[in-house]
């Protein structure tokens, strides 16, 4: 049945491969329509690339974009949409950063505390998400979407000075205090001035491991992919729905939360009004694009943190570096038509296999038929 | 109507190959065929919806060729589909105008007409009533209007005795009979070979996507039919022996189950008025109204439970408060003596209990999962699936295999998406899955339904086979003949309640019909038969779809 599967690795990429090549043409009918030379702004993109330290920002980035789109991917293999990745990333970056300067521990153990109070309270507030659905009914787009808002507010009151925010002298910002050196993440310097890659990102890695490992080898796993293709099927098969939903809510909240985390325990070391925003966003189109697989995803961030990291000087050449956000924004949407185009095709074509070779060997059949 | 060498190929497979047929204007001509022969392909060539790759068709010695539906229309074709295609809000006047406006108008005229035609052939249709206030039968009587309608001459009904009761069939073929006594021509596709030597003139068998034969329904039996249909013998659902015992395995008392969110006002029983054409207008639901009514029943180790009914008087919730779906309101399950009433659905599933879903799209399968985690679907906890809970795949899929080898289920292997299988594989897998966990106790609900004649054998089979280890079954089945052959003991569900038991040895279709009626309730003797032909009709399921 080899042949089943090399089909089938050949429409796994048709998908992705159809919804970059129309975004990539989409994107440069836009630049020609703006009177802009068409070519030049992704060859310049792709000349960034090549020098280390833009490499540094993006594998950097890519850690993080992929352990938020692991959060809303798992969702998704579930028929969860949370939408609220975002808040919940902000919220556990956020708290994880107020305990983390309160406190002073030997390195390892001030690390995990960090991790360990990001996760719970991404957790958290995706669980207030899910609790509603199982309880309520309420519909966890619309939930997540509020608690966005919610969490925007809530982190703006709380780094506020009289609360649980910093206002370094001399500067507008407000933080939420510098953590002590023990609760810094060691990263890999990459030399010259290049700056170092996040030791985040390799965690970020192993969890894309433990994550393929969890859905496709447990007994978890295979609950919840049933119960994302098919709810009814899943309740009728013995899966408890809303004990579902709330755990894969809860697990979608805690990897949201570790978004955060690369940037906080590698970078920053403090929680403050520039710490990055729309992540979590971003990793809804990743993990679309990546179509919720462990090494389509990461392909998926690749292309994404080369996509943000590679066009920052595109302003400086008299490009706008927002036609980068244009061409996400058409992967997207390309995404979503491509993907459901060769779904059809694809179970059109294995149809149509399964009779042919049924009607290649099945007069052999029908005789011994006859004959028993 | 004549058709030759009609040849249909769709990629890869060879859908109808060089067909002829002709069909003598004014009979009812019958066409037969297992369910994947080619019927439906050919009555969609008839009827303008494909295009034959070669071949002809000519109607009155014309040759004619339909490119859309609407050319067949023109030419006098009308099709009743097996899937009413009704919109259930408007009434009946407007849904046989609906997209024939031009014809009649939409106002008196068309009722008019419409009154015209239902009278002719003794349709007995009125125009005002809604859609969604008539059974079955009646709704299927709108469809033949609707077509009649149109101007239609020939007429393909596509399974019409599918979804009826006996007492239905049989007024849906004196319609039929009148249509032929006016002229027209009617091809009546089933595989039901019973009710087609009763209604046809003429016969043609269809078997993997050819005519392979044509016989005389006045001379013709049902088994040379069947013979020819599936080119082997055919399967009868007899149980031989009786293998019965007297341990109690499954014990069901006093399972009660309301209804939930409903808050329509009752209606008065003036609704319920049966007027002269027969039509009957169900009263809407009550408040509470019970779907489960003082259900108690016990099935015994090596003893198949049958139970018959119009669907969606109970079987349903039946069979999902059985597996612990829904929560009932009131009564005790017990099985094998271990009360199961606040037992979730996997540990059920664990504790012996098999399950071959009614709709095995929404319950049974995972459609576009590859058959070995099908295969584990259900028993995701037990062996060879899983151990401390991380998947075996390698047993997994070896199991997979053993399962398609034993029970035949023709796939070119088990990485295919179970989609991609015809709906007798498909349920073959099924069956094959829940028997490979040596149930205590199954649940068989509609265990043929849309499978063909060599499917249905094995699957019986394989139902016997495990009866005679000592499995207690619960047989749920709108096919009667299935049902009264299997069994060892029936019981009568309507609206909720067991109302009848009967023995299956003495029992005849028609009366366990007018049981399931709501006509007939205790103890059915065989041979009474004044009761039922006392009562018409009465189609009572109407809220079953």
């Amino acid at each position: 049945m080899k042949k089943f599967d090399k089909d089938k690795l050949i429409i796994g990429a048709a998908g992705p491969v159809l919804a970059l090549v129309s975004s990539f043409v989409l994107t440069m009918l836009v630049l020609l329509a703006t009177g802009l030379d068409p070519i030049e702004p992704i060859r310049l993109m792709i000349e960034n690339a090549g020098y280390s330290d833009i490499q540094v920002l993006i594998v950097n980035q890519t850690g993080i974009y992929y352990l938020a789109a692991l959060g809303v991917a798992l969702g998704f293999r579930m028929n969860l949409f949370n939408i609220g990745v975002d808040g919940q990333y902000r919220l556990a970056a956020m708290v994880s950063a107020v305990v983390g300067a309160s406190v002073e521990l030997p390195g390892p153990l001030h690390i995990l505390l960090i991790v360990l109070v990001a996760m719970l309270t991404g957790a958290f507030w995706a669980g207030i998400a899910g609790i509603l659905k199982t309880s309520r009914g309420v519909s966890e787009v619309v939930s997540t979407i509020m608690l966005n808002a919610i969490a925007t507010s809530l982190i703006a009151w709380l780094i506020l000075p009289k609360n649980l925010g910093v206002q370094p002298a001399g500067s507008n910002d407000l933080t939420t205090g510098k953590i002590a050196e023990s609760g810094w993440f060691p990263g890999i310097d990459m030399g010259q001035g290049n700056g170092e890659i996040y030791g985040f990102t390799f965690v970020a890695l192993a969890l894309g491991v433990v994550y393929w490992f969890a859905l496709n080898r447990t007994r978890f796993g295979f609950d919840l992919r049933a119960t994302g293709e098919s709810e009814s099927a899943a309740q009728a098969s013995g899966v408890d729905a809303k004990k579902m939903i709330l755990t894969s809510m809860l697990l979608s909240g805690a990897l949201a939360g570790l978004s955060g985390m690369p940037t906080l325990l590698g970078d920053t070391h403090t929680y403050s009004l520039s710490f990055p925003v729309g992540v979590g966003f971003t990793a809804i189109t990743i993990a679309l694009l990546g179509r919720n697989n462990p090494v389509g995803v990461l392909f998926a961030a690749l292309l994404f943190a080369f996509l943000d990291k590679a066009s920052s000087s595109l302003d400086v050449e008299g490009y706008p570096k927002e036609i980068t956000q244009i061409m996400q924004g058409i992967i997207v949407i390309a995404v979503v038509v491509s993907y459901e185009l060769v779904r059809r095709y694809g179970t059109r074509r294995q149809q149509q296999k399964v009779g042919e070779e049924l009607a290649a060997g099945g007069a052999l059949k029908t005789d011994k038929e006859v004959s028993a | 109507m004549e058709l030759h060498g009609i040849t249909k190929r769709f990629p890869g497979v060879v859908a109808n190959r060089d067909i002829a047929i002709t069909v003598r204007k004014g009979t009812v001509h019958a066409l037969i065929g297992e369910n994947g022969a080619g019927k439906s392909t050919l009555m969609k060539i008839l009827y303008g919806m494909q295009k034959p790759d070669e071949g002809t068709i000519a109607i009155d010695g014309e040759q004619v060729a339909f490119s859309t539906p609407g050319d067949a229309i023109a030419r006098g074709i009308g099709m009743v589909h097996q899937h009413f295609m009704l919109a259930d809000n408007l009434t009946v006047l407007e849904n046989v105008v609906l997209g024939g406006e031009k014809l009649h108008g939409i106002g008196a005229k068309a009722r008019k007409k419409i009154l015209e035609i239902s009278d002719a052939y003794g349709l007995g249709v009125r125009p005002d009533a809604l859609v969604e206030d008539l059974g079955v039968a009646d709704r299927q009587r709108v469809e033949i209007l609707k077509v009649l309608y149109r101007g239609a001459r020939i007429l393909i009904l596509d399974e019409p005795t599918a979804v009826l009761v006996p007492q239905e069939v049989d007024a849906l073929f004196d319609n039929l009979r009148e249509l032929k006594a006016e002229g027209l021509t009617v091809i009546f596709i089933s595989h039901k070979l019973g009710e087609v030597l009763k209604v046809a003139d003429d016969i043609t068998v269809i078997r993997r996507g050819t005519t392979v034969g044509t016989a005389d329904p006045r001379t013709a039996t049902t088994k040379q039919l069947a013979e020819l249909m599936v080119g082997s013998e055919l399967p009868s659902p007899e149980t031989r022996e009786s293998t019965v015992t007297d341990v109690p395995m499954l014990q069901v008392e006093g399972l009660t189950l309301l209804e939930t969110g409903i808050t329509a006002v009752p209606q008065v029983s003036a609704a319920r008025v049966v007027s002269p054409s027969d039509t009957y207008v169900h009263e809407s639901a009550e408040v509470g109204r019970k779907l489960l009514d003082d259900v108690s029943l016990t099935i015994h180790k090596g003893e198949i439970l049958g139970i018959a009914g119009v669907e969606g008087n109970g079987q349903t919730e039946l069979i999902e408060a059985l597996m612990g779906m829904v929560s009932p309101d009131a009564g005790v399950i017990r099985l094998d003596g271990a009360d199961l009433s606040a037992v979730p659905v996997r540990k059920r599933r664990e504790g012996g209990i098999g399950y071959i879903p009614e709709d095995r799209h929404r319950h049974g399968l995972l459609l576009e999962a590859p058959l070995w985690e099908n295969r584990i679907l259900g028993h995701v906890t037990e062996a060879p699936n899983s151990k401390r809970g991380i998947l075996d795949l390698k047993a997994a899929r070896q199991d997979t295999e053993r399962i398609v080898r034993e029970y035949d289920v023709r796939t070119p292997g088990i990485d295919v998406t179970a989609a991609s299988l015809s709906g007798g594989n498909q349920q073959k897998l099924i069956v094959g899955r829940e028997m490979s966990h040596n149930p205590k106790f199954l649940i068989a609900a509609h265990p043929t339904r849309g499978v063909d004649v060599g499917a249905q054998a094995q699957i019986w089979d394989a139902i016997r086979d495990a009866r005679r280890e000592g499995l207690a079954v619960l047989l749920i089945s709108a096919d009667l003949d299935e049902l009264i052959g299997l069994s060892d003991t029936l019981r009568v569900m309507y609206r909720g309640k067991l109302v009848a038991d009967a023995d299956p040895a003495t029992i005849t279709p028609e009366q366990l019909g007018s049981a399931m009626t709501g006509a007939a309730s205790g103890h059915l003797e065989g041979g009474e038969q004044a009761e039922q032909s006392a009562q018409p009709e009465q189609s009572e399921d109407g809220d079953a779809r």
